[in-house]
C-alpha cells in the first residue's frame, strides 16, 4: 500500500495549486452564505416569539419541507438557520466533492496527463488518493470556514460546530462516492454525470423521507447532515455513521481502481461503424450531446414523477395547528396548497435545467480548447452555423428536459387526483413556463463564450447568484430590484396563479439579444 | 496563374507576444511548398490565420484569391487541413470522423477513402479515444487526402507516422502535385522536405528569413572541398569566397561560396589535383545556419 501511494503528497500539492482559484471561491460562497443567513435571521426574526412564528408557517408548507426539511429547533437563530442551509448546503459540497475528485482522477487520466505523471517515480493509487485528499481538504475548509463564519456573527459554539461537520462529513462521503465512480466509465463526463447522480438521488431521498416515511431518511448521507442537529441537540453519533460509510465507499474505490489498466473503465470499449452518416454540424452536436440530454430527461421525467405523487399528499402531512388552517386558507385552501408545492418544485426545477443550457453552450468552448472546433471549421461550415448547432441543444434540450417532467409530474399528480384530463395540461405548462428563463442563461454564457471566453465559467456564477437570490431573497428581505436580477422572479407562478405571457415575452427577448451579442462578438474574435 | 497563398508583411500579437512579425509567404498554385522553422516560429499560427481561425493585426493576406477571414465558407470548400495536433471526439469511431470532415467540406471521393484507408494500414472502426497518436495523425490524412480539393494546408502530418507510412504520405503527395495541387506542407522532417517540395520558405521568430528552390538557397550557402593536391597551395586563402581553410602539406580542407566554387576549382587544377571530395551544403546544414543565426 505505501508504496501504491508512492508520490500521492506531490499530486496534493499539483492539484491544490491548480485548484487555487476554485476550492476557495467554494469555501467562500459556502462560508459566506451561512453566516449572513444567520445574521439576517437574527436580526429578521430578533424574538422567539417571532421565530416560532416563521417557523410554524414554513413547517406548515409541505415544499418547503421537501425543499429544506423540517426545522428542528424553531427557538434559535441557529435551528432556523441550520433548518434553511444544512441540506441544501450539504447538496452543494458534495457536488463540489465529486468535481474535485473527478479533475484530478479521470478527467487527467482520459486527457493523458495522468500517464505522464504515472511513468514518473509515482505509485499506482497515487492519483485517486490525491484526487480524495483534495476533496477533503476542501470539505474540511468548508466546514472550518462554516463553523468560523456562524460563530463570528454569534451562534453557539457547539452547533457552530456541528453545522460545519454536517457539511464537511457530506463532503467526505462524496468524495468516497467520486472515487468510486471515476472508476467506473472511461469518460470523465460520465463519471461525472455518476456521481453527480448520486448526490441528486441522496438529495431526492432527503426530500421524500421528509414529507414521508421517516426511516428514509438514514438512506441518505444528505440526511445524515440534518440528523446531527446543529443548535438542536447535537447528536455527535451521527458523524461516526458518516465517517465508517465514508471510509467503506473509498476502500470500494481503490479496490476497484486496483484491478484494471490506466485509462480504462469497467466497460470494455466497443468497435464503431467504419461508415459514418453524420450529415453535417447539427449532426455532430446530436451525437455529441445526446448522451447527456437523455439522461437529463429520463433523470427529470423521474424527477417529475416523484413531485407529482408527493403533491397531492402534501394536505394529509400540513397540522391541523389554528395557525397552519389560518395559512392554509390564505393560500386558497388545500388546493391553493397543492398547487404551491408544485409552483415552488417547477421553480427549482428551471433553475437546475438552466444549469444544463449552461454546460450545453459551454460545450462549444470545450470543443474549442480541445482543439477539435479547428478541423470543423476549417470546412465549409461558418462559425455561426457551428455555434448554432450546440446551442440548438441548449434551446431545445431545455424543453425536452421541462417537458419530460411536466408529463411526469402531471401524470403522477393526475393519477392520484383522479383528473388527468385537467392536471397534466396545468401541470405541464407549469414546467414549460421556466423554459425561457433558462434561455436566458444560455444566453448569458453566449456571449460570454463570444465576448470573453476565458471568463465562461462565469455563467456557473450567475447560476449560482439567482440560485441565492431566490434561496436567500425573501429570507433577507431583499429590495424588489435586487429579486428582479433573476429571471425566475418573473416567472408566472403556475399551476394557480394567471399566466401572464408578457414577462415571458420579455425574458425570451433578453434571451435572444444576449445570444446575439454573443454570436456577433464570436464572429469577430481569435478561435481558441 | 495566381498564387494560391501570398502574404505580405503579415502581423499577429497575442497580448505582449508578437507571434508574426511580419511574415511573408508566396505559394504558387500547383507547386509543393516546404514550410520551415523552429517551434514556436510561427508556422501554425500563420496557417490559423490562412484558416481565419484568427485574425491578423496588420499585413495582406489572400488564399486562393479570396480574403481567409471574410470568405471562409467558400474558400474552405476549396482547401483541407490537417492540423499538427489532431484531437478527435472520443466517442465516435475514425471512420464516422473521416465521413464527418469530408461532408462537411462538401463531399469526398469514396474510391481514395477506401484506397488511403489500406495504404495507410488504418482500422476506422476504432473509438476517438483508442487511437494513438500516429493513428490519429493517419486519421485526419485520410480525410483531408481523400476529398477532391485544390490546396491541401498540412501542418506537420508526419511527425507521428512511422517510416512506412512516411513513405505512403510522401507517395500520395506526389500524385497530388502530378494532380494539379497545391500544397503547403509545414514540416521538420527535412529529407521529407527535400524529396517533396518544390520551393521552400523558413520562417524564424515571425518572419522569413529565406525563400525559394533548394537549388536557389543552395546557391547562397557553401560547398565543403576536401582535396589532395600536386604540391603544397599557397595563395588559396587570397581568393574570394574562401573560409575555413586547413592546408596539411599538400591536403586542403576548405568551404567555399557556392557563388565562387569556379575561380577556386580553376586554381585547385592549376596546382593539380590528387583527388577531391566536394560536397553540397546538406538541408540540416543549410536550416542549422538560419535556425541558428542571430537575427
Amino acid at each position: 500500500m505505501r508504496e501504491a501511494l508512492l508520490g500521492a503528497g506531490e499530486l496534493v500539492k499539483l492539484a491544490l495549486r491548480r485548484d487555487r482559484i476554485m476550492i476557495p471561491a467554494w469555501v467562500y460562497a459556502l462560508t459566506a452564505t451561512a453566516a449572513s443567513t444567520a445574521y439576517s435571521f437574527a436580526h429578521l426574526y430578533d424574538t422567539p416569539q417571532s421565530r416560532l412564528e416563521f417557523a410554524a408557517g414554513v413547517a406548515s408548507n409541505a415544499s418547503t419541507l421537501a425543499m429544506y426539511g423540517p426545522v428542528h429547533d424553531p427557538s434559535t437563530v441557529g435551528g432556523l438557520t441550520a433548518w434553511r442551509l444544512v441540506a441544501i448546503g450539504a447538496t452543494l459540497v458534495g457536488v463540489m466533492s465529486v468535481l474535485v475528485v473527478m479533475r484530478h482522477t479521470r478527467a487527467d487520466e482520459e486527457a493523458g496527463r495522468l500517464e505522464l505523471i504515472s511513468a514518473g517515480v509515482v505509485g499506482r493509487q497515487a492519483a485517486l488518493a490525491a484526487g480524495v485528499i483534495v476533496a477533503a481538504i476542501a470539505s474540511v475548509a468548508v466546514g472550518l470556514g462554516a463553523a468560523v463564519g456562524l460563530i463570528a456573527v454569534g451562534m453557539p459554539a457547539a452547533g457552530s460546530i456541528a453545522f460545519g461537520l454536517a457539511w464537511c462529513t457530506t463532503g467526505l462521503f462524496f468524495a468516497a462516492v467520486g472515487a468510486v465512480a471515476a472508476q467506473l466509465s472511461e469518460s470523465a463526463r460520465t463519471a461525472n454525470g455518476i456521481g453527480i447522480g448520486v448526490v441528486a438521488v441522496a438529495y431526492l431521498i432527503r426530500a421524500a423521507a421528509d414529507v414521508g416515511p421517516s426511516w428514509l431518511s438514514w438512506a441518505s448521507p444528505i440526511d445524515w447532515a440534518q440528523q446531527l442537529r446543529p443548535f438542536a441537540g447535537e447528536r455527535w453519533w451521527v458523524l461516526a455513521v458518516a465517517i465508517a460509510a465514508s471510509a467503506l465507499i473509498v476502500w470500494g474505490g481503490f479496490v476497484l481502481a486496483a484491478r484494471r489498466d490506466l485509462g480504462a473503465g469497467l466497460l470494455p470499449p466497443r468497435p464503431g461503424p467504419a461508415r459514418g452518416d453524420l450529415r453535417g454540424p447539427v449532426a455532430l452536436a446530436w451525437r455529441l450531446h445526446r448522451g447527456t440530454l437523455l439522461a437529463w430527461t429520463v433523470g427529470f421525467a423521474v424527477y417529475g414523477v416523484a413531485i407529482g405523487g408527493l403533491a397531492d399528499g402534501v394536505t394529509a402531512i400540513v397540522g391541523t395547528s389554528d395557525s397552519t388552517r389560518r395559512i392554509l386558507t390564505e393560500m386558497g385552501g388545500e388546493k391553493g396548497l397543492v398547487d404551491a408545492f408544485l409552483a415552488a418544485a417547477m421553480g427549482i426545477l428551471g433553475l437546475v435545467v438552466a444549469g444544463y443550457a449552461v454546460q450545453a453552450v459551454l460545450r462549444l468552448r470545450v470543443e474549442a480548447t480541445a482543439l477539435r472546433a479547428e478541423p470543423v471549421l476549417a470546412t465549409r461550415i461558418g462559425r455561426i452555423r457551428w455555434a448554432w448547432s450546440h446551442v440548438l441543444f441548449a434551446v431545445a434540450g431545455s424543453i425536452a428536459i421541462l417537458t419530460a417532467a411536466g408529463l411526469g409530474a402531471g401524470l403522477a399528480h393526475g393519477l392520484r387526483s383522479h383528473d388527468v384530463a385537467r392536471q397534466l395540461p396545468r401541470v405541464l405548462g407549469a414546467a414549460l413556463v421556466q423554459v425561457p428563463a433558462t434561455w436566458v442563461l444560455a444566453g448569458v454564457t453566449l456571449a460570454l463564450f463570444g465576448l470573453a471566453p476565458r471568463f465562461t465559467a462565469v455563467a456557473w456564477g450567475v447560476l449560482g447568484a439567482w440560485l441565492l437570490l431566490g434561496q436567500l431573497g425573501p429570507v433577507l428581505k431583499l429590495a424588489q430590484w435586487a429579486m428582479d436580477l433573476s429571471p425566475f422572479t418573473h416567472v408566472p407562478k403556475l399551476p394557480g396563479s394567471a399566466l401572464s405571457p408578457a414577462p415571458l415575452v420579455g425574458l425570451t427577448v433578453v434571451a435572444a439579444l444576449a445570444a446575439a451579442a454573443g454570436l456577433g462578438g464570436f464572429r469577430h474574435r481569435d478561435i481558441g | 496563374m495566381a498564387a494560391a497563398i501570398a502574404i505580405q508583411h503579415l502581423v499577429k500579437t497575442f497580448g505582449r507576444t508578437r507571434a508574426l512579425d511580419g511574415l511573408d509567404l508566396t505559394v504558387e498554385t500547383g507547386e509543393v511548398h516546404g514550410f520551415l522553422g523552429p517551434n514556436g516560429a510561427g508556422k501554425s499560427t500563420t496557417i490559423r490565420v490562412l484558416l481565419g481561425l484568427l485574425r491578423a493585426d496588420a499585413g495582406v493576406t489572400r488564399l486562393l484569391g479570396g480574403d481567409p477571414w471574410r470568405d471562409v465558407a467558400t474558400l474552405h470548400r476549396r482547401l483541407a487541413y490537417v492540423p499538427g495536433d489532431v484531437t478527435l471526439w472520443p466517442n465516435l469511431s475514425g471512420g464516422e470522423v473521416i465521413d464527418l470532415l469530408g461532408r462537411l467540406r462538401g463531399g469526398l471521393n469514396e474510391q481514395r477513402r477506401a484506397d488511403l484507408l489500406e495504404r495507410f494500414d488504418l482500422d476506422p472502426t476504432k473509438k476517438g479515444r483508442t487511437y494513438s497518436k500516429g493513428n490519429r495523425q493517419k486519421l485526419a490524412l485520410v480525410a483531408a487526402l481523400a476529398s477532391d480539393v485544390e490546396l491541401l494546408i498540412l501542418d506537420e502530418p508526419t511527425s507521428g507516422l512511422d517510416p512506412i507510412v512516411g513513405e505512403a504520405f510522401r507517395d500520395c503527395i506526389i500524385e497530388e502535385r502530378a494532380s494539379g495541387r497545391t500544397v503547403l506542407l509545414s514540416s521538420h522532417i527535412l529529407s521529407e522536405v527535400e524529396a517533396l517540395c518544390d520551393r521552400v520558405s523558413i520562417i524564424r521568430a515571425g518572419r522569413t528569413v529565406d525563400s525559394g528552390t533548394l537549388a536557389d538557397l543552395r546557391h547562397l550557402t557553401r560547398t565543403s572541398i576536401d582535396a589532395e593536391l600536386a604540391a603544397p597551395p599557397n595563395g588559396l586563402a587570397a581568393l574570394p569566397g574562401v573560409h575555413g581553410l586547413d592546408v596539411e602539406g599538400t591536403r586542403v580542407r576548405c568551404q567555399v561560396d557556392t557563388a565562387q566554387l569556379g575561380g577556386v576549382l580553376a586554381e585547385l587544377t592549376r596546382i593539380g589535383v590528387r583527388s577531391l571530395v566536394s560536397q553540397p551544403p546538406t538541408l540540416e546544414e543549410l536550416f542549422l545556419r538560419h535556425y541558428q543565426a542571430v537575427p
